[in-house]
């Protein structure tokens, strides 16, 4: 690849938007999955009663949907992620790729 | 795969004959016929990939042509090792709340990996994250170190494994401890270094799939057993084990600094594991990176259910069985970790027993494979190639290389694993993780989205976070007190990765600025186009024509 492409794609409005919306939209994710999971962890270390509070009459504990919760959301986050990535950033990145070939 | 699925559902049309009948487990026949098709099939397949096995993009990474998929759940695979299907059950049916601690700090590391890391990754790399890490910077110091960095992660998480495998083959077949590991070490020599990495991916998948139909059958058939109800499902393992304790965090994590800390290793540390990360080059694009990442954390997170489930099975299934009790140490035959096993005969008697049995074996060897692939790729590609040769090597020299590390890391592995065989092996998977988070996960990280980085910085910082968290679990309980036998640990935290990560950052952060030399001007200079191939895939690596 010639210094040349590298330019041209530095120059392109559209890669500045590219990351612009991609590098926020990764942060975002990725800061709800790191609040999330270490809200999880602060209770357990600070508050473990929280968790031992029962959900109804039975034994069930809050803790445990509260626990699976946290391993729904981290798939849910990916889904997101790559659900828009593979769509909207890599057509983004298709067109950026288009538009520097083309004006050579 | 066929297989597979034939003696899953063999087993289930059995279990209501073999139910009754309460075998005992001194020669386990079945176990032994299913390891051997295991065995039989994957040096199949290991046929099959070394005649397409011819360059070293193929050795590496099974030619960047594996669908986004398959890696996924070769992925999964890596991940779910036997330790973590016995060990986390295990903790389940002893402790119960607290193992569900433990699957989700290894689980949350997934999502970051990808927001953060997979992509770049994929479009700035060739066989190794060293790649990656040495894009810009010096090759020599930055190869040396993040090579140095993956061999110790690898060697410290095989010796686990290999010690595991013996202990566990022990039990299981009855087979001596020393046969076991040489027998281990054999054919992960052989499937590696004749099928490289397409062969290692398939012996993962395929034992991924094993996995995941064995420990759905396992949970669906304790939650039949409780009318698939939950409540009841707790309320009886609160019964049987006479508290409440099980339904809430008990002492495992016990201090907030220690629960952080915990928390920073298995978050970061799994995006330093070389093994892992050298998954991400056998994709061919961006695209199937995120797609193997979002396929992986779904197996991942599947899977911990599952053990969860089969943790609290286990208490209902096992608790009070004089079957499954040790009437001399007390508690289960085999202890702990030995739950998920006792469970598949209470489930499925001997049939799926063996069943079990073969898949954790064939779990030790796939993972095994992919940690020497990648300690191999370490040695031939990282130092050999680009630091011994200067970058002159050429490829066949360079595989030739790769194959005798192989042989060599194997020959290693079966010593250090008949070395360690008595000795507590407890902090070395907590010390792999702790390395792979403060060595290479902070050079990776900055590499990729700090344009101040140099190559002083990194080797310095990365040093540095390297050395601590080697000296802090070394003063910690697990190897002062538990192996040195003083009386009292000098760093009374379970984890040293809340410190030796922020040291490896600061100290990246401190000498990158205080570098004012030529070559980090230079070093600056390249980011920005660095930064336009790791956002665009512009001058990537592509799946080869094959």
């Amino acid at each position: 690849m010639s210094e040349n492409i590298y330019d041209k794609v530095k120059t392109n409005p559209k890669f500045a938007e590219l990351v612009q919306k991609r590098s926020r939209f990764a942060w975002k994710l990725a800061i709800v999955m790191l609040v999330v999971y270490y809200a999880f962890i602060l209770v357990i270390a600070f508050s473990p009663h929280l968790f031992a509070i029962k959900i109804g009459e039975g034994v069930t504990t809050w803790g445990i949907p509260i626990g699976i919760g946290v391993i729904l959301i981290a798939f849910v986050l990916t889904g997101i992620y790559t659900q828009r990535a593979n769509g909207e950033f890599d057509e983004l990145t298709h067109q950026i790729k288009e538009e520097v070939r083309g004006v050579k | 795969m066929k297989w597979g699925i034939l003696f899953f559902t063999l087993s289930s049309v059995l279990f209501a004959a073999d139910a009754q009948f309460s075998g005992k487990r001194d020669l386990n026949v079945s176990a032994i016929v299913m390891f051997l098709i295991f065995v039989v099939a994957t040096l199949g397949i290991t046929y099959w990939a070394a005649r397409r096995t011819k360059t070293a993009k193929d050795f590496y990474t099974a030619g960047g042509g594996i669908t986004g998929f398959q890696n996924g759940l070769a992925i999964a695979g890596d991940y779910m090792s036997a330790a973590s299907f016995l060990g986390i059950s295990g903790l389940v049916y002893m402790k119960g709340f607290d193992g569900l601690i433990y699957s989700i700090g290894f689980l949350v590391g997934w999502p970051i990996i990808l927001f953060l890391v997979a992509e770049q990754l994929r479009n700035l790399g060739k066989y190794t994250f060293s790649d990656v890490a040495s894009y810009r910077l010096k090759q020599t110091p930055i190869r040396t170190l993040a090579a140095s960095g993956s061999l110790a992660t690898v060697a410290l998480y095989l010796i686990a494994q290999m010690v595991g495998a013996g202990q566990l083959i022990q039990i299981l077949f009855g087979m001596d401890y020393e046969y076991a590991v040489v027998m281990v070490g054999i054919l992960m020599i052989l499937y590696v270094t004749f099928g490289g990495m397409l062969a290692t991916t398939w012996v993962q998948i395929i034992k991924a799939v094993l996995l995941l139909s064995g420990a759905t059958f396992m949970a669906i058939m304790i939650m039949y057993k409780v009318g698939f109800s939950f409540e009841s499902l707790f309320a009886k393992a609160v019964e049987l084990k006479k508290t409440n304790a099980i339904m809430a965090p008990g002492g495992l994590v016990s201090d907030p600094i220690s629960a952080i800390s915990l928390g920073i290793a298995l978050m970061f540390g799994t995006a330093g594991l070389p093994h892992i990360l050298m998954r991400f080059f056998t994709v061919s694009d961006a695209k199937e990176a995120r797609k193997s990442v979002f396929v992986a954390t779904g197996f991942i997170g599947y899977f911990y259910i599952l053990t969860f489930i089969i943790g609290f099975g286990a208490v209902v299934l096992l608790t009070g069985n004089p079957e499954y009790l040790d009437t001399v140490k007390g508690g289960i035959i085999g202890g702990g970790n030995m739950a998920a096993i006792h469970t598949a005969h209470a489930i499925g008697g001997n049939i799926f027993l063996g069943f079990i049995s073969a898949v954790a074996f064939a779990t030790i060897l796939a993972v095994v494979s992919g940690l020497t692939l990648a300690g191999a790729s370490a040695v031939s590609h990282d130092l050999y190639s680009n630091v011994f040769a200067r970058g002159r090597a050429d490829e066949v020299t360079e595989m030739k290389v790769s194959k005798y590390s192989t042989i060599a890391l194997g020959i290693l592995a079966i010593i250090l694993g008949i070395a360690f065989e008595k000795q507590n092996i407890a902090f070395m998977v907590g010390l792999a993780f702790a390395i792979a988070a403060s060595a290479n996960f902070p050079i990776l990280f900055l590499s990729m989205f700090w344009g101040k980085l140099t190559t002083k910085g990194a080797v310095w910082g990365g040093g540095l976070g390297l050395l601590t968290a080697v000296v802090l679990v070394v003063l910690s309980k697990a190897v002062w007190v538990d192996i040195l036998g003083y009386k009292t640990a000098i760093y009374p935290y379970g984890n040293p990765a809340i410190f030796s990560v922020t040291i490896a950052f600061v100290g990246i952060w401190l000498f990158s600025l205080m570098d004012k030399s030529e070559d980090a001007k230079r070093e600056h200079a390249a980011y920005e186009h660095q930064f336009i191939r790791s956002q665009t895939g512009i001058g990537a690596e592509g799946a080869s024509s094959h």
